[in-house]
């Protein structure tokens, strides 16, 4: 039954190649079917990545309490649809910028492209259109990744607003640094499809979100306890992994930008060997650990190595995408309770999986695959060290001032009773009772304390002083 | 008549309803409830961080009954949902002041 759909598929697709070819050749270069071909993938592969923020909107819910669906679900729609907006506004040619000065540049508001640049005359492997779509949806997936940590006690108003000027004004500066031509990208630094410009990016975001936010109500005790908050909905967690996992395929994929058999092959298999690899590592290191098998660090563990081979996925070979992946999911258990431990609250392991492994899988690109080296090490490690400087402070910044003016969390009896009624008045789930009754001995022992640990009690005494 | 409220594992649930059923007990209201008596919980483990769950689910099993079959379907009850092992539950039986249909408004044993 596929193989038909195929077959016919291609007919047409070959039918339209030959006869919208003529319009859009180019002089010189690639030919009007190569071009038509290019295009298709890299609108194929936008697709794919929008794709995530499917997964992205089920993992969070799945890993987060039922009380909250709705909310969480509402910010991931805000998030992408945002993203989108403002990328066509300011983002993409605060990105592209051209000519600049390799540290900030501005091609101007809005989207207007020249005649030449929706032909092959802009580029051999897509039109100006489809660079942007594909571009916007990588920035929006950076500015989504935030909203996991933050989850379930961050005023939605307050989200909005950070989340609207990392993903319009923070990302793409910094993106522009390396993919617009800037001066990281001057120096050698490498970052195939993202693990630093996108992920290591919404990795600090979100690390610093979780540090001015401070942990949820009962997660962790002044005795140094830390208590499990555990996920509402496991299928769906599972299911957004491999929604993620799908969208890769887009999102590695695509950053060959264009439809070259070798690379773009190669680059798929990589992303799979590593996302199997992560997940088998993360397995087994939870299982070791803990004497039970973790199915949310093995979830983890296939987002860990995906992660990881973003940087490199197109130069490793098999051995080496394996090795990266299984790193990654190693890494990704051991971070995930080292946050813990230092009680910084990730309700979905986005700071674990994003920035850790995503520092990681820029790091790799010095140790494994085409460009392995002392040298290009040091460039990935400078361009580690400046994202996160850059990202760190910005992100710090703007929760800051988010925080002075707005407020940045939501009162305790708020997020006591769930975010879906003191924010949204709407459960997720209405024919169900959602407020649960377990965990409830630690809630009780946190609400007869009266000074809550860490970041919140700051939050708490500048409500009071106010 | 007798109230009998009796707290069982859930799994004998419908053991506990056959028994009934084979004595001329046709009406029962349950309820999923949570309890422990000495029962211990168990300890669960959510990414590193371990918890224990002191609450167990039972299954709470109410019927009507004239006074005098009260022993009867209490015995028939424990039998059902007995298993042996620590956690089986408890059985209360209490007395009734007034009970009515609320289709018809019959009260007294016709309403049972």
């Amino acid at each position: 039954m596929f193989r038909l759909h195929f077959v016919s598929l291609g007919l047409v697709a070959g039918a339209l190649v030959a006869t919208a070819g003529q319009a859009f050749a180019a002089e010189e270069g690639v030919s009007a079917e190569m071009f038509t071909t290019n295009n298709l993938w890299m609108m194929i592969a936008a697709a794919f990545v929008f794709i995530m923020h499917l997964g992205f909107a089920t993992l969070e819910s799945g890993l987060t309490r039922a009380k909250n669906t709705t909310n969480i679900l509402f910010k991931n729609t805000f998030v992408v649809c945002a993203g989108i907006l403002t990328y066509a506004f300011v983002g993409f040619n605060l990105m592209y910028p051209g000519d600049f000065n390799g540290i900030i540049g501005f091609a101007g508001f809005g989207t207007f492209p020249a005649e030449a640049d929706i032909t092959s005359a802009y580029n051999d492997g897509y039109t100006y259109w489809t660079d942007f779509l594909f571009q916007a949806m990588f920035a929006a997936t950076a500015a989504t990744i935030v909203s996991g940590a933050v989850a379930e006690r961050i005023k939605l108003g307050s989200f909005m607003v950070f989340a609207a000027i990392f993903v319009a004004l923070v990302y793409p500066v910094l993106g522009s640094w390396k993919w617009g031509g800037g001066w990281l990208d001057g120096l050698g630094f490498y970052d195939f499809a993202g693990s630093t410009l996108v992920h290591s990016v919404g990795g600090w975001g979100a690390l610093a979100g979780a540090l001015l936010l401070g942990p949820r109500l009962g997660k962790y005790t002044r005795d140094g306890r830390i208590n499990a908050i555990p996920g509402s909905n496991m299928p769906m967690a599972t299911i957004g992994v491999f929604l993620l996992w799908l969208g890769w395929f887009g999102f590695n994929g695509g950053s060959v930008l264009n439809a070259d058999p070798a690379a773009v092959s190669l680059t798929l298999v990589t992303t799979c060997l590593a996302a199997s690899a992560g997940a088998l590592a993360a397995m087994f290191t939870s299982w070791g650990i803990s004497k039970k098998p973790d199915l949310s660090m093995a979830l983890n563990g296939v987002l860990a190595g995906l992660v990881g081979i973003t940087a490199g996925a197109d130069q490793m070979a098999m051995w080496s995408s394996v090795a990266i992946g299984a790193i990654a999911g190693v890494l990704v258990v051991y971070s995930v309770i080292f946050f813990d431990r230092v009680h910084i609250d990730d309700p979905v392991g986005a700071i674990s999986v994003h920035l850790v492994c995503g520092i990681w899988g820029t790091l790799a690109v010095g140790l494994f695959g085409a460009k392995a080296g002392l040298t290009q090490l040091g460039y990935q490690a400078t361009g580690v060290l400046a994202y996160g400087g850059a990202t760190f402070i910005s992100a710090l910044a703007i929760f800051a001032v988010v925080r002075a003016t707005m407020g940045l969390r939501v009162s305790p009896e708020e997020e006591m009773e769930g975010l879906d009624i003191s924010e949204h008045g709407m459960p997720a789930y209405a024919d169900f009772q959602t407020v649960s009754t377990l965990g409830g001995h630690a809630l009780a022992r946190v609400s007869e304390s009266r000074e809550p640990a860490g970041a919140y009690a700051a939050e708490l005494h500048l409500k009071e002083a106010r | 008549m007798k109230k009998i409220e009796a707290i069982i594992k859930p799994f004998k649930l419908d053991d506990v309803k056959e028994a009934l059923s084979s004595r001329d007990i046709q009406g029962m209201t349950i309820s999923e409830v949570k309890g422990f008596g000495r029962q211990k919980g168990h300890t669960e483990l959510y990414r590193g961080a371990e918890y224990t769950v002191d609450f167990l689910p039972k299954v709470k099993v109410e019927v009507l009954v004239d006074d005098d079959q009260a022993a009867d379907a209490a015995e028939a009850i424990i039998d059902a949902a007995k298993t042996g092992r620590i956690g089986d539950g408890k059985l209360f039986i209490s007395t009734i002041d007034e009970v009515v249909r609320i289709r018809t408004g019959e009260n007294g044993a016709s309403a049972v």
